[in-house]
């Protein structure tokens, strides 16, 4: 702390309090700080760097540029109206040798594929015939591809010469750019990610009201029994919490399976038949009770924390100024729950939302989420852009549902216990 | 005890006995079937009767006012509203006012709204219900704050208003569970004289549970005296002060000298015993037993005379003894001298601090005098 003793307004008059009171602060800020610069760091490294390069990813656009250099500054004052001149065909012919020379293509085929099929295989075949191909260039390319032919390939090389690109998130709500520049919907058999979107926010929804409907008696007991049998109940509640989320989520394949215990039990009673057994996992409604489940006790403990803090005398005095008991409930004892069903609901929906390996292992097919589709193109499809634009979609529903909570709630009233 | 309650009944309610408006018959509560919390609670309430239930806390008070509430059931024995046993009546059909220790006013509505509730449940038109809530909201003298929140009021004013509350709907019988317990003092008095005007202008019946003896002597027509689940003595203040029937009793209700001797003789009203340190005392037996039983002797120490040593008044007394000055304690209007008389370092004399009394200093050997009627022989 050297360096304060050398601040040269200590001695004036009139200053001195303030400088020495702000010098304190600064000094237990200082430390503060210090304690928390561990943490603080892990997060800026795991968490906050990662955000902003999922964003950023979300719209880079580096591979025209980079790998067809010559090829987009030939192309620079072309106006698009037919094909372009000798010139760019002879620096695309230029660029396409140095890529396959140092095998540095693949990113760009698939990068410009997304945009328009076919264009791996032309990139491909034409790199490696790049080498042969004798001037004029612009008969032998479209000798060795027709798509170096069409106005739509150099529109589009032309188009993704740009720095960064919107065609990740056009493509993530099922959208691209027609050749005439115009955002249009993509054919109907590749619609998929706002179906899926709409699913996974409607499933969620249904996951969060579920864990309602079983949580709040939950809560209520938990705040109302006498503190012996309610620490039992608590245990109960969190004893899932404690078990691993793979082996809470395989127990219901081994629960639902149409050769599993639930119905082995109904063919056992005779509730149904033995060769019409119900399929219960691996599509909607496996995804809707393994989460239930999974994602109650965060339902719970918020409603418990809010309910613990409302006296029992308010049901009382409710009652003896000749509430019947239903209506007491809602008039005096629901009202002041709402903050905890808030904070219970929201939290349910955001983890709901981007819940990732439930869904995955019970899903199914029609029980996939949208986070299904963040791994896919992250895993398989190595559409990392597309996989970063999803994500950060994703990322700002869940800001703009925490912004609506925190101003009709209050983020304070998020407990858990 | 509790027959002897009868010739203690106030004049207010000395009416005819069947007018009586409630009563616990025999009720007993147990809460785990291995300890009873009531054991055979009787008492009678006249229609517009002030009783409290005073006793240290776990006496039963409490379980006694919920039972009357509705909120716990007896486990035996019966409860009468106007001559009908409501013991399987919900609490919201037996249009008891109740407030509340914490007041429990409904955080989320106003005043106002809190107010209204019990008009709104009974299906009060809207004009009529306003009526009301402004008229309870005279009473408590809270013209004006009918838009705030109970949170925005202070401790004495949310006193007000859940005292309001019991009474808007206008019930024959209000209970208190500890009302005031959470006030400071002066605010408490305050709210004493308050509860106390608006019991008279009313003419509701309250029953009032405290643990607070003042509270209860200020406000009280009847108070009943609870201690491990048994009415000790149930009288009128004035009773219960001057006549305690009970160790118990005496030494919960106001300061109390205890003498513990044995009874060597009766001589028609008064008795004689021997303390333990060997004096011999003439006291008047109240729940003393015969010849030879052990007896706590009870001493309000204002009645308890301070004697000059040369005026020979004491023939005056029938107990005279010398102690030796412990501690004084200076309380401005009197002082509260500490005695070690008779056996018993604690006790107490209270002097006024009037001409006369020359002042007395730790050391000091005095004199004291007390008649036989103001020491009570009661049980050991």
């Amino acid at each position: 702390m050297s360096h304060s003793s050398s601040e040269p307004l200590t001695t004036a008059d009139g200053v001195p309090l303030k400088v020495s009171l702000r010098r304190a602060v600064r000094r237990s800020k200082l430390k503060a700080l210090l304690l928390v610069s561990p943490l603080l760091a892990f997060l800026v490294i795991a968490f906050v760097m990662p955000i902003f390069d999922m964003l950023w990813r979300s719209v880079d656009n580096p591979e025209v540029s980079t790998h067809l250099s010559r090829t987009v500054e030939a192309l620079k004052g072309w106006d698009g109206e037919s094909l372009p001149e000798e010139l760019a065909f002879a620096a695309l012919v230029e660029d396409l040798r140095e890529g396959q020379e140092e095998r540095n293509l693949g990113l760009l085929s698939s990068r410009l594929n997304y945009e328009k099929s076919g264009m791996r295989s032309a990139i491909s075949r034409t790199a490696r015939r790049a080498a042969d191909l004798e001037p004029p260039f612009r008969e032998s390319l479209v000798e060795a591809h027709r798509a170096w032919g069409e106005l739509d390939t150099w529109r589009l090389i032309q188009r993704e010469a740009r720095p960064y690109t919107p065609s990740y998130y056009l493509a993530a709500v099922d959208r691209q750019v027609s050749p005439e520049g115009e955002i249009v919907k993509v054919p109907a058999h590749l619609e998929i990610h706002v179906a899926l979107f709409w699913r996974t926010f409607w499933m969620s929804a249904v996951i969060t009201g579920l864990t309602l409907l079983l949580g709040y008696p939950i809560a209520y007991l938990l705040a109302t029994l006498p503190l012996r049998r309610s620490n039992l109940l608590m245990i109960l509640v969190l004893l899932p919490f404690w078990t691993s989320l793979l082996v809470r989520t395989t127990t219901w394949i081994a629960i639902l399976q149409s050769q599993g215990v639930l119905n082995d039990m109904m063919v056992a009673i005779g509730m149904i038949a033995d060769e019409a057994r119900w399929q219960m996992i691996h599509n909607k409604v496996g995804t809707i009770v393994a989460m239930t489940h999974i994602l109650l006790p965060f339902m719970i403990l918020p409603l418990y924390s809010v309910m613990k803090t409302i006296p029992p005398s308010y049901m009382r005095a409710a009652r003896s100024l000749g509430g019947k008991p239903l209506l007491s409930f809602r008039r005096v004892y629901f009202p002041l729950t709402i903050p905890g069903i808030a904070a219970g609901g929201i939290l349910v929906f955001i983890l709901a939302i981007g819940y990732y390996i439930t869904p995955a292992l019970v899903g199914g097919q029609s029980g996939r989420f949208i986070t299904n589709y963040i791994a896919y193109h992250m895993q398989t499809s190595l559409n990392w852009g597309l996989a970063a634009a999803i994500a950060s979609i994703l990322l700002f529903v869940v800001i703009v549902f925490y912004l609506i909570f925190n101003r009709l709630i209050g983020v304070d009233k998020v407990k858990l216990g | 005890m509790n027959e002897s309650a009868v010739p203690d009944a106030p004049a207010a309610s000395s009416q005819e006995v069947d007018t009586c408006f409630a009563r616990f018959i025999d009720v007993q509560k147990s809460y785990d079937g291995v300890e009873l919390v009531v054991k055979g609670f009787n008492l009678d309430i006249q229609r517009g009767e002030f009783v409290t239930l005073l006793g240290p806390s776990g006496s039963g008070k409490t379980t006694c006012l919920m039972m009357m509430a509705g909120f716990e059931t007896p486990t035996h024995g019966d409860i009468l509203l106007k001559d009908q046993p409501i013991n399987g009546l919900p609490p919201h059909k037996r249009g008891i006012g109740m407030v509340f220790q914490n007041y429990a006013l409904f955080p989320h509505m106003t005043v106002a709204e809190n107010l209204a509730f019990p008009l709104e449940v009974r299906h009060l038109s809207k004009s009529e219900i306003a009526r009301k809530v402004d008229r309870a909201l005279g009473m408590v003298r809270l013209e004006g704050f009918g838009s705030r929140r109970p949170a925005q009021l202070s401790g004495g004013q949310q006193q007000r208003v859940a005292l309001a509350r019991a009474l808007v709907f206008e019930p024959d019988l209000v209970l208190m569970d500890e009302p005031l317990g959470a006030l400071d003092k002066n605010l408490r008095e305050e709210m004493q004289y308050e509860i106390k005007r608006i019991h008279a202008s009313l003419g509701v019946t309250m029953i009032y549970v405290t643990h607070d003896q003042t509270e209860a002597l200020t406000m009280s027509d009847r108070i009943a005296v609870f201690n491990d689940g048994v009415v000790q003595q149930l009288a009128s203040p004035q009773t219960l002060y001057e006549s305690p029937e009970n160790a118990f009793v005496a030494s919960f209700i106001g300061e109390n000298n205890r003498l513990m001797g044995e009874v060597v003789e009766h001589l028609g009203k008064r008795c004689e015993v021997v303390l333990d340190s060997g004096e011999r005392v003439v006291a008047k037996p109240v729940a003393a037993g015969g010849i030879g039983s052990r007896t706590t002797l009870s001493l309000r120490p204002e009645r308890v005379v301070l004697l000059e040593a040369d005026d020979g008044d004491g023939e005056r007394f029938d107990n005279c003894f010398t102690g030796t000055v412990q501690e004084v304690i200076y309380l401005g209007d009197h002082l509260r001298t500490r005695l070690a008389l008779c056996g018993n370092d604690e006790f107490i004399i209270k002097t006024p601090n009037a001409e006369g009394h020359p002042p007395l200093r730790p050391g000091q050997s005095v004199t004291v005098g007390w008649t036989w009627q103001d020491c009570r022989a009661l049980d050991a």
